[in-house]
């Protein structure tokens, strides 16, 4: 690991009069789960960290019936876990938390980390750049090891996925984040956070080098969620599809549906196909299932991920029945 | 003024401008540099240099680090880089924790940080600071084995060995937390950590061991036993 700076401010103004405009400059220390491993593996070498545990306008939860839930993005996996209110209200934001099988991550790893933090593609940790190209400019990942990569939205150049545990369930449920930058704050959908690069030079989000997202807002509204993952093994690991849902029922009845998937595009991969199929639709087995198919219908695996395709769809009609039993 | 502060000249750092005054110049450059796509009212940019200049910037050279590791204070002087987990091993001879992956995912390196378990190798030693650190060093009294860690030995909870220090901590944070769990909780409450010669059953089985030695040995002082419920 490259030698640094370490600056740990305790406002967002410092915070971000800190970081740097590029991205070798500075980089943001909140967990630490992703970010030292990233700089022990020299995918990033910044020449400072800015640590922004102390920034206390960036923690804690609050909800309100009127206004919705608040989640600063300091926020740990485990504090999530254990807030009373997200456990009544939200089962698939504890479901996607439960996900995250290690105690030491969950007490570390923070909302504002999960959503940035970087791909687990094995070409882009072992050096050979988000976009995985060789000195021809050829994809690797391509005629290459791509079991864990992208079946959606994976026209290139970019195959990884994206990596968040949240970001489906949040997406699903409306939420919005906000930066903060030295010209002030903005805030946009979660859904418009995250992007697919085209470019070397481009990141897999819209946060710019010297902005800190401070935190995440979902709406008020009664929704029924649930995640559903699936996993190689139990312990410690990213899942290998997930699907997150969101509800909003009149009686038995759907009014209206929100379905993200995880771990299968570069980005959280929204499905309106999947959507319109559950509108008006009381939740069977059977239509569970054909969400489930919608939900892939534009699928195109790679060479070996065939078999994502068909582990995304059960995940999608398993978390639909999970939501309408209100099981968490 | 603000030009000469903007461009510390070489021969200023020799002798030694301090790090504020440096760091004023950069703030300044974050300020007015930025890519300008953001929308909102502009900060301006004399309250940027004065927000950056209020902070302290340690390293990259040794900066001085306390840290309190079971109960005592501990002074040292380390880089920035360098990580709680080192910072245990190589600096204050405290091999018990064990680095392994070194990327947050085997648990051989667990430590307990203000009361909860965490991955020392993912944890910068700087910001250790003010916490309570606790480490496997501690549980034992002089040859008197802490219960849970005899109720490794008595449940053939190691094979190799490696990875035990790393499994008693989090342990002891679980049980901590979750005094009266269930196999499977406390199968799920110890995924952080990996033992590659296979011998979760005798944790599990260790771990519920010392739970229930716990609550009789509660029961024996008779403080009410049964309250962990």
């Amino acid at each position: 690991m490259k030698a640094f700076e370490y600056a740990a401010p305790s406002t967002k103004e410092q915070a971000v009069a800190l970081l740097g405009d590029r991205w070798e400059e500075a980089a943001i220390l909140a967990g630490g789960t992703d970010l030292l491993s990233c700089m022990k593996d020299n995918l990033m070498a910044p020449s400072r960290v800015v640590d922004i545990k102390g920034l206390r306008d960036l923690g804690g939860i609050e909800y309100n019936p009127q206004s919705g839930l608040r989640l600063g993005a300091l926020v740990t996996f485990e504090q999530l876990r254990e807030h009373p209110q997200v456990l009544s209200r939200y089962p698939g934001i504890v479901q996607a938390v439960e996900g995250v099988t290690s105690a030491q991550i969950r007490n570390r790893g923070s909302v504002g980390g999960d959503l940035n933090q970087r791909p687990r593609c094995w070409y882009y940790r072992n050096g050979f750049g988000l976009l995985a190209k060789d000195e021809q400019g050829r994809s690797l990942v391509v005629d290459g090891e791509n079991r864990y990569h992208a079946i959606l939205g994976n026209e290139g150049p970019a195959y990884f996925v994206n990596p968040s545990s949240l970001a489906p369930v949040l997406i699903a449920l409306g939420a919005r984040v906000r930066l903060f930058g030295p010209k002030g704050g903005r805030e946009l959908p979660l859904e418009k956070f995250f992007t697919i690069p085209k470019t070397d030079s481009e990141h897999e989000n819209v946060l710019q080098p010297n902005e800190i997202l401070t935190e995440v807002l979902i709406p008020a509204g009664s929704w029924q969620t649930a995640t559903y993952e699936v996993r190689q093994k139990e312990a410690l690991d990213w899942p290998l599809a997930a699907a997150s849902v969101a509800l909003k029922l009149g009686g038995a009845q759907v009014q209206e549906a929100r379905v993200v998937l995880g771990h299968v595009a570069p980005i959280p991969w929204r499905v309106p196909e999947a959507e319109k199929i559950l509108t008006r639709k009381t939740i069977t087995e059977e239509i569970a299932m054909e969400a489930g198919k919608a939900a892939v219908g534009q699928a195109r695996p790679l060479s070996q991920n065939g078999y994502k395709v068909q582990l995304a769809r059960v995940a999608v009609k398993r978390a639909l029945l999970r939501a309408v039993q209100g099981g968490a | 003024m603000r030009d000469q502060k903007n461009k510390p000249t070489s021969d200023k750092r020799k002798r030694g401008i301090s790090r504020r005054k440096f760091l004023k110049g950069v703030g300044l450059g974050s300020g007015v540099l930025s890519s300008g796509i953001l929308g909102g009212p502009l900060l301006p940019e004399a309250s940027a240099v004065a927000q950056a200049a209020e902070v302290e910037v340690a390293g990259p050279t040794p900066a001085p680090i306390e840290l309190t590791v079971n109960g005592q204070r501990k002074n040292l002087r380390l880089e920035p880089r360098v990580t709680l987990l080192e910072a245990l091993r190589d600096w204050l001879d405290m091999t018990g924790a064990k680095k392994v992956c070194d990327r947050a995912t085997c648990g051989a390196c667990t430590v307990i940080l203000d009361g909860q378990p965490v991955y020392s190798c993912s944890v910068l030693a700087i910001e250790s600071q003010g916490k309570n650190i606790q480490t496997v060093e501690s549980l034992a009294q002089g040859d008197s084995l802490h219960p849970l860690q005899a109720a490794f030995v008595e449940n053939d909870a190691q094979q190799c060995g490696f990875c035990t220090p790393g499994f008693v901590v989090a342990a002891k944070a679980f049980l901590d937390k979750y005094p009266n769990p269930t196999r499977e909780q406390a199968r799920l409450g110890l995924g952080g950590n990996l033992c590659r010669c296979g011998t979760y059953a005798g944790i599990w089985k260790a771990v519920l061991e010392a739970a229930t030695g716990r609550r009789d040995s509660q029961r024996g002082i008779g403080q009410g036993g049964g309250s962990n419920a």
